[in-house]
């Protein structure tokens, strides 16, 4: 598959800080690649410098193979950005901030997709209404849709879910999922690591300007999460727990780590030797947090 | 085309939506300075030969009035922009730093020409005014409010905060501006004032200016126009460096 987004050797210093560290990464056409990392790992930093807000102190960035410094203009057609920020411009009203950005990107009458845009968004009852009277959860749909207006292949939403509530964050990733299957290839960021592992095919960890960890979301859940087993006993754990020495024991409860589903087989033999009978069984599958706190405690 | 033709009319937007504040203000001011000054200065200066200082002071005081607005609209535009973080709205499309740099001082020349035309309108009323050369006055009303427009597009990004730019307005545009003639005939002035007056190019603006109502003036319109002409080239050569280095905009 071609790359919607080429990376290379990207670093980028403020001052004292080193913001990006040599960072490469392939984002392909048609995926929806997950960017995460803790506060200050430089995500922002990474998509400015897509965006041509910011520019590298070496190395180099494509859109749809276009430079982002010496073609930008088509590398900016090709892009749709939903910074992370708040922003807004508080002379105009959604519509006219809509038509505005349309001109910018130099379409002439865009009018039909804006109405589709608004539509989608759940936009339109507040289309002719001040940018300054929408609440945040509004603003952030109209930053949306301002990413949206000259249909870029290419869409990439930076915590865009950040202080939003639950509905629209819902409504929102629905948004993302359909554009998705239109064709557009996504980035994003976010701190909800729920939703990147729903929603994500492929994700990148970054911390302090490095990526550590790259692979499709099922490879990083499998490769390096376990599987947390939860049971309640018949009796005090103590006992039948002797054999299992990573295991946790409270009362009745047991909680043991395990390495993936083969070894399910044999904790059960083993407690059955014992006598124990169970009582309750809880297993917990893998989750992108297991797998975020380890890659960011390993580097 | 588009997203330069975009540009130009969100920034004529921007201020016509607020003109009470952009135009309609700076016209009341305007007329403020003409009742004081002449009241003040009316009966004891006499600057051109059968010129009285009402008439004498109005082509200042729309010149200064046309300066002051063309610097205020880019400069406030931009620094908005920059403080509340929208100034991504034109960073992100493909609109290259030539488009950015036309738009945002052509808005500021509309705005300096309807300012200026609006304080000469009132005032009109007050003072018998000649328009003698009204080529003059259209050239070097333009080209004014082009180098302020520039100078409030330099402005405007140098400043990371609303009192750095009142700073610059304060310490820089203001004594410019005032320094200048708007009030009196540089000729008045003591020798060293003088020539010190001659270092500062808004003199020129203005003088030239006054040229086009009266036909007299304290230095000849040609080089007047020449001095004018040949900041704009160089202040825009300057602006458009900084433009295209994404100084300030573009980390
Ligand atoms: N304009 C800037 N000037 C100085 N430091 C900056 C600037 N932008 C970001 N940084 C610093 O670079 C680091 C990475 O920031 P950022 O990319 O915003 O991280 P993230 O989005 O992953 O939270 C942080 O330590 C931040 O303070
Ligand atoms: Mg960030």
């Amino acid at each position: 598959m071609s790359n919607a987004i080429c990376i290379r050797e990207v670093r980028k210093r403020y001052a004292t800080l080193q913001a990006l560290d040599g960072v490469s990464l392939d984002i392909e056409a048609g995926e929806i690649f997950g960017l995460l990392g803790p506060n200050g790992a430089g995500k922002t930093t990474l998509i400015s410098i897509i965006a041509g807000l910011a520019r590298a102190d070496s190395g180099s960035v494509q859109v749809m193979g276009a430079d982002v410094v010496s073609d930008y203009r088509n590398a900016r057609r090709m892009l749709g950005v939903v910074p992370q920020e708040l922003v807004f411009d508080p002379f105009f009203t959604v519509r006219e901030a809509l038509e505005i950005q349309s001109g910018y990107f130099g379409m002439r009458d865009n009018r039909a997709w804006i109405e589709e845009i608004l539509h989608h968004l759940d936009l339109s009852a507040k289309a002719d209404v001040n940018m300054r009277a929408l609440s945040g959860g509004m603003k952030r749909r109209v930053l949306v849709a301002q990413a949206l207006v000259h249909k870029p292949p290419v869409i990439v939403l930076d915590e865009p879910t950040a202080g939003v509530d639950v509905e629209l964050r819902q409504g929102l990733w629905a948004f993302v999922q359909r554009l998705n299957r239109d064709g557009h290839t996504i980035v994003l960021t976010t701190h909800y690591l729920e939703e990147a592992e729903m929603l994500c095919n492929r994700i990148g960890m970054l911390k302090a300007g490095r990526i550590v960890a790259l692979d499709s979301t099922r490879n990083l859940l499998e490769n390096f999460s376990g599987l947390t087993l939860r049971l309640r006993l018949d009796r005090d754990a103590t006992g039948p727990a002797a054999g299992f020495p990573k295991a946790e024991v409270d009362g009745e409860r047991m909680v043991l780590n395990l390495s993936g589903f083969a070894e399910i087989e044999s904790v059960l033999t083993r407690l059955r030797e014992t006598g124990a009978v169970i009582r309750e069984f809880d297993l917990q599958p893998p989750d992108l947090e297991d797998v975020f706190v380890r890659v960011m405690a390993g580097h | 085309m588009t997203s330069f033709r975009t540009l130009l009319y969100k920034e004529l937007l921007r201020f016509w939506k607020v003109g009470f504040q952009t135009v309609a203000a700076p016209i009341m001011t305007a007329l403020l300075y003409l009742l004081i000054f002449s009241h003040a200065l009316g009966d004891h200066v006499q600057v051109y030969e059968g010129v009285p200082y009402e008439a004498f002071l109005v082509p200042g005081l729309v010149m200064m009035s046309v300066l002051q607005n063309a610097f205020a609209n880019s400069s406030s535009s931009l620094i908005q922009s920059k403080v509340t973080g929208n100034i991504i709205f034109v960073l992100l499309p493909p609109i290259s730093y030539i488009e950015f740099f036309v738009a945002y001082v052509l808005a500021s020349v509309c705005r300096g020409l309807i300012v200026g035309c609006g304080v000469l309108a009132v005032t009109w009323w007050f003072v018998d005014l000649p328009i003698r050369y009204p080529l003059w006055v259209l050239a070097f009303a333009v080209m004014g409010a082009a180098i302020l427009g520039a100078l409030g597009v330099v402005a405007g990004i140098w400043a990371d905060k609303f009192d750095q730019l009142a700073a610059f307005q304060n310490f820089v545009i203001l004594p410019l501006t005032f320094l200048s003639g708007v009030f009196y005939s540089i000729h008045t002035l003591p020798q060293f004032w003088q020539a010190l007056s001659r270092l500062n190019p808004f003199f020129y603006m203005i003088d030239g200016f006054r040229y086009g109502y009266f036909g007299a003036s304290d230095v000849a319109p040609a080089a007047s126009l020449a001095v004018v002409a040949g900041t704009l080239i160089s202040l825009s050569a300057f602006t458009l460096w900084l433009l295209k280095a994404g100084y300030k905009l573009r980390h």
